[in-house]
């Protein structure tokens, strides 16, 4: 092979969902050999990408080169065909057939029509050998842990593709010895000149496997770069799309001694967020900032009590609370707006006005509804006050745009008077208008004295409106910034400090103070 | 009128079917007093789709969160053959009713604490009690039919009102009382919310867990009465017998009266409109005099074209089609018209 | 009044152990379906009647409903060492191997109730009832009943499908033939008092509010008795209005002829053991082969009979 051309080639890849460029003209190259990492926040593109290439989604403009041959994959199994193997996070192998049967399922060795056990074990026994894996094949898939099973699907992927393999968030749910052995693995693949497209939030693991990195955002492609040429705080940059010294708003201390409206002690979950102390005051924004999966929706939603807290205590106005559901966060006046509208926000059949006042009446009760002139008052006042369009407080709010639907549940929540509101992703997938309208909004809320905890990827808002911000990464809160601390420099500079100190080019300089 | 249009697809089924039996039956709708009652073909409908009106108005609740409750047959003879036993050892028609109610909330607070608690899914939830209540109702009538003369027991079957059967009574105010508690409070639009998006409900501090075992509740009542109903119509608990197969005509009412099986958004008056439908199918059938062999096929057929008539595919076909049509008037039509 | 049921059987069962320290005693296996249905609880009642009557020692199995059950508990009858085996098979097919176990250890089989589709020579007799003489004693009865006038017929089917509701059709029609008896129409009803008094509504509204009715056939008694709710709730007399004729005689149908609300019945005995235990000592005795099918009586009940008397027997069987 022409070890000049790349293994695949895709060039000015576009994907049009209705309202939503979601790749605009990316191009991608992979060699063989090579262990490629994408990366890019929620809704950069990565999983579009990886869909237009396994034919998962067809692509609406651009070319994919497979070994210099135009290819247009009908669906995963052509792609499979052609070469492009893909193996997801959760493992989407049977559990309930052997190790060998799922190994070779669909191409069992047969004989009259029969299938031959002994043989389909020993052929798989001969694959997993190569991966260093020596197990019983006879055995359930399901007896084995996450790690095995993975790399069983990682095996049956390359045995049926064997050129491009995709890996998407392989190391989600394993943990640091497991991760090692994936990477023994992904070492030998690269050996036999497999390409390899590593998809992963921890950016310590894309230092330590990958060749290079493609950085994607907003759909478009930022940068493919060499990994030993990039520092990790450039990586952060480009994902997060900030230039390192183009300071946005530098914010004095405003001093203001606020009284302490919730606290939170030694405040943890398990397998969510390292025990962690967090004050918060009356009228006071604290800005949470990470990278996702670093523990910033984990953190909110085990303070709403989604996913009860394990160890610690929280006080509300110096009393202590039980947050052990959403409902006694909402009894301790919390809010909480979810960061995925969709599936945890927007109950898509019920009208606009159902949908405002579903906090506000779960919280009353079902035996003591709000009168409907009261519903339709609150829903006017709030229709008007946050401009949500159309005004018609009657049509399914699956029918809004995804900002008027923000809105709604920003109006959901303040309809039931919080004390305390906790704002994921506020400003995710909306459009520009209503961004600058939420960020106004937050501002005047804390003016009137509400408490608010934003969770935000974009670091210029956070900057704008936060007294304080907490950096979270890898499940912990690692450094607090206040004050005139609050740069998108020293958030940056925070969430990528210590990642690759191996690489010598950057290192930790007094972020935490 | 809104309503009414609201309803036009299940009326209009509901005008067919009931046409259909005019054509096989011309005394189909002749209603005249006999015995100081009300007798008729029509009221027979009214009176024999009691059963499963009653079934379908908690099916209909369940339905909306998502649920299913396959046990509502069973919790029919159990209840009914608690009813009978009470009479049946002295207890007076009051004792008997409250303690088939009392035996209809425990298997519906069983059901629901199966699916909200242990969250084991609806339908595997209920059909533990599908199968083990039949056991049950056999074990409170040692596996006899257990007949009673009770006349106030009996009355609730076969007695009259103002002339109008007391089952036909029963169903009719349990529609309009639940209808009026789940529209007048906020529990049909929480149920709703539940069954849309039971996280995003939650998250909004909705108390699913409550709301659940709530519902299965009104279900395992509602079957409670339907048992009571059917078990004082023959004076007798049938164990093996009573309700048997009724949850697939409660659910295929439920389904027939606009309300889908994902959960969300429901109607109650739709689903006792379409158990008039499954009456009427039924009764016709016997009515027409076709040999027996027959009535499962005209009665599937008659079903699979409601169910083609109402599916989205097809609505969707004849909204396009309308609008083509209101599209192709010429416009001096329309300005006459306004 | 069920704990009183369980002490009663305990207490069969206990005197039925007590017989077994008597050597001479004969022992009998006797494999039961279950207890589905009234009509089965009293043939269980009835059989370990007549074992204690005659001193056999009854060893009873109860199968609940299933096949295994019942071929195990003849490897344990063979086990014992049996005298004999009854089975009311719950099914037809599947005995071959087990019955050819038991012949080889040379034990007769005699079934009750229901027959089975191995080879005949693997039992001794099977005692059963005759579905289509039962329908055409009840068609007989209706026949001599209305001496020779005209008459419109109603039938309440059971089961669609199932084999006593085809041949009780089929022998009913039968013992009408050559009369002015006729069925006008015919409905299932499930074997159910429900499916019985709907299905009697529907009739009674499209035969003129049942004018044109005069009599009812029902192919079991409890259709009959929702049935003749229906016709009194019409506003009818059923046994004089709507000659009122079932089959089964259970022990309610015995009130409603009392109260003169129906008129005849042909009993499905649940003695099928009688006749089994005969056959059984003639063999054992001398080696009398009894024929391969035994029909059980099915005697006609009507208003001649002591009804009272016939129901106070009855009704402690466990109907």
């Amino acid at each position: 092979m022409n070890m000049d051309q790349p293994l695949l080639k895709a060039t000015k890849i576009d994907k049009i969902f209705p309202g939503v460029v979601a790749l605009d003209k990316v191009d991608f190259t992979l060699k063989a050999g090579e262990v490629h990492a994408l990366l890019g926040e929620n809704g950069a593109g990565k999983s579009t990408l990886i869909k237009c290439l396994t034919g998962a989604y067809h692509r609406d403009g651009g070319d994919i080169l497979l070994n210099g041959e135009t290819i247009s994959p009908r669906d995963t199994l052509d792609a499979q065909g052609l070469g492009i193997g893909t193996v997801y996070q959760e493992v989407n192998l049977l559990g309930n057939l052997t190790v060998a049967e799922n190994m070779m399922i669909g191409r069992q060795p047969k004989k009259w029509g029969m299938v031959q056990t002994k043989q389909m074990n020993r052929q798989t026994k001969e694959i997993l050998n190569q991966y260093g894996l020596d197990i019983d094949v006879a055995q359930l898939l399901s007896t084995y842990s996450v790690a095995i099973q993975q790399i069983i699907a990682i095996a049956r992927a390359v045995d049926l593709s064997g050129k491009v393999l995709i890996l998407d968030e392989p190391t989600a749910s394993l943990d640091a010895k497991e991760v090692q052995m994936l990477f023994g693995v992904i070492r030998k693949l690269k050996q036999k000149n497999i390409g390899i497209i590593f998809i992963s939030h921890f950016l310590d693991q894309v230092f330590e496997i990958s060749d290079t990195i493609t950085v994607l955002r907003n759909g478009r492609l930022i940068e493919s770069v060499t990994t030993v040429d990039i520092s990790s705080i450039d990586l952060v940059t480009m994902m997060l799309g900030y230039e390192l010294g183009e300071e946005t708003k530098l914010k004095e201390h405003d001093g203001v001694e606020r009284e302490t409206l919730v606290e939170f002690c030694n405040f943890g979950h398990k397998q969510l967020i390292e025990p962690f102390y967090l004050a918060i005051g009356k009228g006071e924004v604290v800005g949470f900032a990470g990278l996702l999966g670093s523990g910033r929706t984990e953190t909110a939603e085990t303070l709403f009590g989604v996913t009860p807290h394990d160890s610690g205590s929280a006080t509300f106005k110096n009393e202590n609370i039980n947050l052990s559901s959403p409902r006694a966060a909402i009894a301790n006046g919390f809010g909480f707006c979810p960061e995925d509208r969709k599936t945890d926000g927007i109950i898509a059949d019920l009208s606009v006005r159902e949908n405002i006042i579903l906090a506000l009446q779960a919280q009353r009760g079902w035996a003591n509804p709000l009168p409907k002139s009261e519903q339709d008052e609150i829903c006017k006042k709030y229709i008007k006050a946050l401009d949500i369009r159309p005004t018609d407080a009657e049509k399914p709010i699956r029918l809004l745009s995804g900002g008027n639907q923000q809105k709604v549940i920003l109006a959901r929540w303040l309809a039931t008077n919080p004390e305390f509101l906790i704002l994921d992703e506020p400003t995710r997938g909306i459009d520009v208008g209503a961004h600058a309208e939420i960020i106004r909004l937050i501002e005047n809320l804390c003016e009137d004295g509400m408490s608010l905890l934003v969770i935000s990827s974009e670091l210029d808002e956070l900057v704008a409106y936060s007294h304080r911000i907490i950096v979270v990464r890898d499940h912990e809160h690692i450094a607090e910034l206040v004050g005139s601390e609050i740069t998108t420099n020293n958030i940056v500079e925070a969430i990528a400090a210590d990642l690759n100190v191996d690489n010598g080019q950057y290192e930790l300089k007094g972020v935490i103070s | 009128m809104n309503s009414l249009k609201r309803y036009a697809p299940q009326l209009t089924t509901l005008a067919i079917v009931l046409l259909l039996n005019y054509l096989v039956f011309p005394d189909f709708f002749k209603i005249e007093i006999a015995n100081g009652k009300l007798y008729g073909t029509l009221i027979d409908v009214l009176n024999r789709g009691a059963p499963v009106a009653l079934l379908c108005v908690g099916m209909t609740l369940v339905i909306a969160t998502k649920g299913i409750d396959l046990s509502v047959g069973a919790v029919m003879a159990i209840c009914g053959a608690v009813a009978a036993s009470t009479v049946d050892s002295g207890g007076g028609v009051f004792m008997a009713l409250s303690l088939a109610l009392l035996a209809g909330l425990i298997c519906g607070v069983w059901n629901g604490l199966l699916v909200s608690v242990l969250n084991i899914q609806p339908i595997i939830a209920t059909l533990i009690l599908m199968v083990a209540g039949r056991g049950i109702a056999q074990l409170i009538t040692e596996g006899a039919i257990l007949t009673f003369n009770d006349e106030g027991l009996i009355f609730v079957g076969s007695g009259s009102i103002f002339s109008i059967p007391m089952p036909i009574l029963i169903w009719i105010a349990v529609g309009i009382i639940v209808t009026f508690i789940v529209r007048r409070t906020a529990l049909g639009m929480l149920i709703e919310s539940i069954g849309i998006n039971q996280r995003a409900s939650t998250f909004s501090g909705v108390n699913a867990r409550v709301l659940l075992i709530l519902v299965y509740m009104v279900s395992g009542l509602c079957a409670a009465l339907a048992g009571t109903i059917a078990a004082a119509d023959i004076r007798g608990a049938d164990a093996n017998n009573a309700g048997l197969w009724l949850e697939l005509d409660a659910i295929l009412a439920v389904v027939v009266g606009g309300t889908s099986l994902l959960g969300g958004r429901f109607t109650l008056i739709g689903s006792l409109i379409g158990a008039m439908i499954i009456q009427s199918i039924n009764t016709g059938i016997l009515l027409s005099g076709f040999p027996p062999e027959f009535n499962l096929i005209i009665k599937a057929a008659i079903i699979v074209i409601i169910l083609v008539i109402q599916s989205p595919a097809l609505q969707s076909k004849y909204i396009e089609y309308r609008d083509r049509r209101e599209a192709e008037k010429p416009p001096a039509d329309k300005e006459n018209a306004s | 009044m069920f704990l009183k049921k369980v002490l009663a059987s305990a207490a069969v069962i206990a005197t039925v152990a007590l017989s077994t320290t008597s050597a001479l005693a004969l022992t009998v296996g006797f494999s039961q379906i279950g207890s589905e249905s009234g009509w089965r609880a009293a043939e269980t009642t009835i059989t370990l009647q007549q074992a204690k009557d005659r001193g056999i020692d009854l060893k009873f199995a109860d199968a609940q409903q299933k096949q295994e059950n019942q071929i195990k508990a003849l490897r344990s009858f063979i086990a014992q060492g049996v005298d004999a085996i009854f089975v009311a098979p719950v099914v037809a097919t599947g005995w071959d191997s087990v019955l050819k176990e038991v012949k080889e250890a040379g034990i007769p089989v005699i079934l009750l109730d229901r027959t089975i589709d191995s080879s005949d020579d693997l039992y001794l007799t099977a005692v059963t009832s005759d579905f289509i003489y039962e329908g055409s004693v009840a068609g007989k009865w209706l026949v001599d009943a209305v001496d020779g006038k005209e008459c419109s017929v109603v039938e309440l089917q059971g089961t669609t499908g199932s084999a006593p509701a085809i041949e009780r059709k089929e022998g009913f029609e039968q013992g009408l033939a050559g009369s002015n008896v006729s069925i006008i129409r015919s409905q299932t009803a499930d074997f159910t008092r429900t499916k019985g008094k709907e299905v009697m509504e529907s009739f009674l509204k499209a035969e003129g509010g049942g004018k044109n009715i005069c009599a009812l056939y029902a192919h079991n008694d409890d259709m009959a008795v929702g049935a003749i709710q229906a016709i009194k709730e019409a506003g009818l007399k059923p046994g004089s209005d709507i000659l009122v004729v079932s089959i089964d005689a259970v022990p309610d149908i015995f009130k409603a002829m009392m109260a003169g609300e129906a008129n005849a019945t042909v009993e499905l005995t649940p003695n099928m053991a009688g006749p089994a235990f005969d056959a059984l000592d003639a063999f054992l005795k001398d080696g009398t082969l009894p024929p391969k099918w035994i029909q059980s009586e099915s005697r006609l009940y009507t208003k001649d009979d002591d009804l009272q008397a016939i129901y106070d027997q009855k009704k402690d069987l466990g109907y």
